[in-house]
């Protein structure tokens, strides 16, 4: 097989694309899936491209599958991803589980679509309660990054391989429906940028010359289980102080702060220039790591702002770690669309001026 | 009791040196003690495997996956790189291990629990792909490591912890003879039954299993070896009678034997 080393690259591409492109190009050994809308483009560009260039794809027969054959890749010290959407991801729970508790890096993408049950293929954030709160059964997190372009699509991918390898911690990518169908400019990363050790972890065979390599997650005796579940808290830890990332915009002087992650940072940030347009002072705090999610900076702005507008697409499953942040310091509202509805900037605007009204009423009538 | 234990053991090394060794654990085996039950077939099929790793020299080459149920342990057992796997996903752990390392020898061993009930979909679609693994089967009709539930394979009006009244089979299905169904699958290139419960099986389930490892190096397809095994725990039965118990109950439905070999020869 020919090595030929792409360089950048602009490309008009579908976020779903440009995902797949960038793993490739990552330097991914292996991707294992299943088709679902709306992130098929995955597969089918992985199964297109592959066989002439680098790498491993294959169709697993379900999610459960798929998530296993990471857990055996990974532990064989492969760098691999896969890729869903809501329903199938809540298959993936269980092997995600176990792949946190062995401690093995990998990442998983969710294109998520709206649900509960079986729901609709277009856009929603109501997986976000999954995604960040560890998703399937025990004590444990995945690094969670949401993108809100097609270019932070393709950017994510490598930053998910460099985290999930350092942290031997799953990475999930949340995205949405929207991102992964439409199309932007992006620049491409280089192709093999991202270097990659030999983790002396894996299990490849066992040499004389080592002890042999174990990948498990059971330990009966409760005094060990309990100091792997600190040794996990401890890395957890270490993702709060040093991975946080997040994007502020005119929140200096901002009085009402808009919150929102992925599609709904974008559709805030217009809504932000909107605002300003009429002379309110608004701004947006946007999460990029939902896990870690940035508590310090909401807890710094909530003292600033006279009140919060968090903005989703679910029921209201951010908010809550928005309010836990902030700690009473502001009110925090709630703006959210479901069913695969995206709210628009306008509609956005609209309450912010509804708020920005009464908070103005209640100062001067004060 | 203490000093007479220990007293016991300084004469079992004092004699030891008297005689000459003829039969002796492979390097492939730790020296871990089994944690199975009396009689139990599993200590006899992790034995077997691991010699034959040690006889064909692949120690250094060969990675195992041993999924939940009573071998869940096995990797403390097994003197190899091994990764443990969730109920029932131990051929796709594998499929995943040997897509990424496919020169290395991989094999998954699993219960009939794991593999013919919560795993069946994973087993027949390994196969199916012809992953070049070998899958070994303990079939003890029953799930051991939970305390005697009824499994897929459980014979009709066997009594378990779920089927106390025995197993009723127009009620719960008939026992799955899943070596027979995996058999007729193309990806499938050497399909053999065995048995743990006399020295002579024992052999004949050695050759096999060395059989399998030589045919995985051709790459082409999965061997797949069921060993119709015991629980005397589950079973509620003396390990010798279990034993008999195999003969009598198990073997009529599950009859030892090739039941799908390679055409051409190696
Ligand atoms: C998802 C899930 N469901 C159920 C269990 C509980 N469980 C552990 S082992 C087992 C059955 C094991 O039986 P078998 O595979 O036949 O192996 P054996 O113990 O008899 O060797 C079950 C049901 C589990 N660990 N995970």
């Amino acid at each position: 097989m020919a090595q030929k080393k792409l360089g950048r690259e602009i490309k008009l591409m579908k976020g779903n694309e440009a995902l797949a492109e960038s793993a490739i190009r990552a330097g991914m050994h292996a991707y294992f899936g299943y088709p679902i809308t709306p992130q098929s483009e995955i597969l089918e560009y992985l199964t297109e491209q592959i066989p002439s260039r680098h790498g491993l794809v294959l169709q697993a027969e379900s999610e459960v599958a798929a998530i296993n054959m990471i857990y055996g890749a990974a532990g064989a010290g492969a760098r691999v991803m896969t890729s869903s959407s809501s329903p199938g991801i809540s298959l993936m729970q269980e092997g995600l589980s176990y792949i946190a508790a062995a401690e093995l890096p990998c990442v998983v993408v969710n294109v998520s679509r709206g649900g509960p049950g079986l729901g609709t293929i277009q856009p929603s954030q109501g997986d976000y309660f999954q995604a960040t709160k560890g998703g399937g059964h025990g004590d444990y997190h995945l690094i969670v990054l949401a993108p809100a372009s097609v270019q932070e699509m393709s950017d994510f991918i490598f930053d998910g391989f460099r985290l999930a390898e350092k942290y031997r911690n799953p990475v999930m990518i949340l995205s949405d429906g929207a991102l992964g169908q439409m199309m932007e400019k992006v620049e491409l990363q280089e192709e093999w940028s991202l270097p990659y050790t030999e983790n002396p972890w894996a299990t490849t065979g066992k040499p004389a010359s080592r002890e042999r390599n174990i990948i498990t997650s059971l330990h009966i005796e409760v005094e060990l289980m309990q100091e792997i579940n600190h040794r996990l808290l401890a890395k957890y830890e270490q993702m709060k102080e040093v991975e946080v990332r997040f994007e502020e915009y005119m929140t200096n002087d901002a009085e009402i702060l808009l919150s929102g992650f992925g599609l709904c940072a974008r559709i805030c940030q217009k809504a932000v220039d909107l605002a300003r347009a009429k002379g309110i002072k608004a701004g947006l705090l946007r999460p990029i790591t939902l896990f870690p999610f940035p508590k310090k900076q909401f807890a710094q702005l909530g003292k600033q702002v006279k009140v919060i507008l968090d903005v989703e697409m679910n029921a209201g499953q951010m908010i809550e770690d928005v309010r836990l942040a902030v700690n009473g310091t502001c009110p925090v509202e709630f703006l959210g669309r479901m069913g695969g509805v995206i709210p628009s900037p306008e509609e956005v605007l609209a309450k912010v001026e509804a708020m920005a009204e009464s908070l103005f009423t209640v100062e001067s009538g004060g | 009791m203490t000093t007479e234990f220990s007293t016991s053991e300084i004469d079992l090394v004092e004699t030891k040196e008297n005689y000459e060794c003829v039969y002796e654990k492979p390097d492939t085996l730790t020296d871990i003690r089994f944690h199975y039950c009396p009689g139990c077939g599993h200590g006899t099929a992790h034995r077997v495997l691991m010699e034959v790793i040690s006889e064909l020299g692949i120690q250094e080459q060969t990675i195992g996956v041993a999924p939940v149920g009573c071998s869940v342990f096995a990797y403390q057992y097994m003197n190899i790189d091994m990764q443990e796997a969730a109920h029932g996903r131990a051929s796709a752990v594998a499929t995943g291990i040997k897509r990424v390392l496919p020169d290395k020898y991989v094999f998954s061993y699993q219960g009939d629990g794991d593999l013919a009930a919560i795993g069946t979909g994973e087993t027949i679609h390994t196969i199916n792909r012809g992953e070049n693994i070998l899958i070994l089967f303990i079939n003890n009709a029953i799930y051991g490591m939970t305390g005697g539930q009824m499994s897929p394979t459980s014979l009709a009006n066997q009594v378990t912890s779920t089927s106390p009244y025995g197993r009723d089979v127009s009620f719960c299905g008939n026992p799955l003879k899943i070596t027979d169904l995996i058999a007729h699958i193309p990806g499938a290139y050497y399909v053999s039954r065995h048995a743990v419960n006399t020295a002579g099986n024992v052999r004949k389930l050695k050759k096999a299993i060395k059989l399998s490892f030589e045919y995985q190096k051709l790459k082409k397809g999965t061997c797949f070896i069921e060993v119709v095994s015991n629980c005397p725990s589950g079973w509620k039965l003396s390990p010798r009678d279990s034993m008999q118990w195999i003969e009598e109950n198990l073997f009529p439905i599950y009859p030892l034997g090739d039941i799908k070999v390679p055409t051409t020869n190696i």
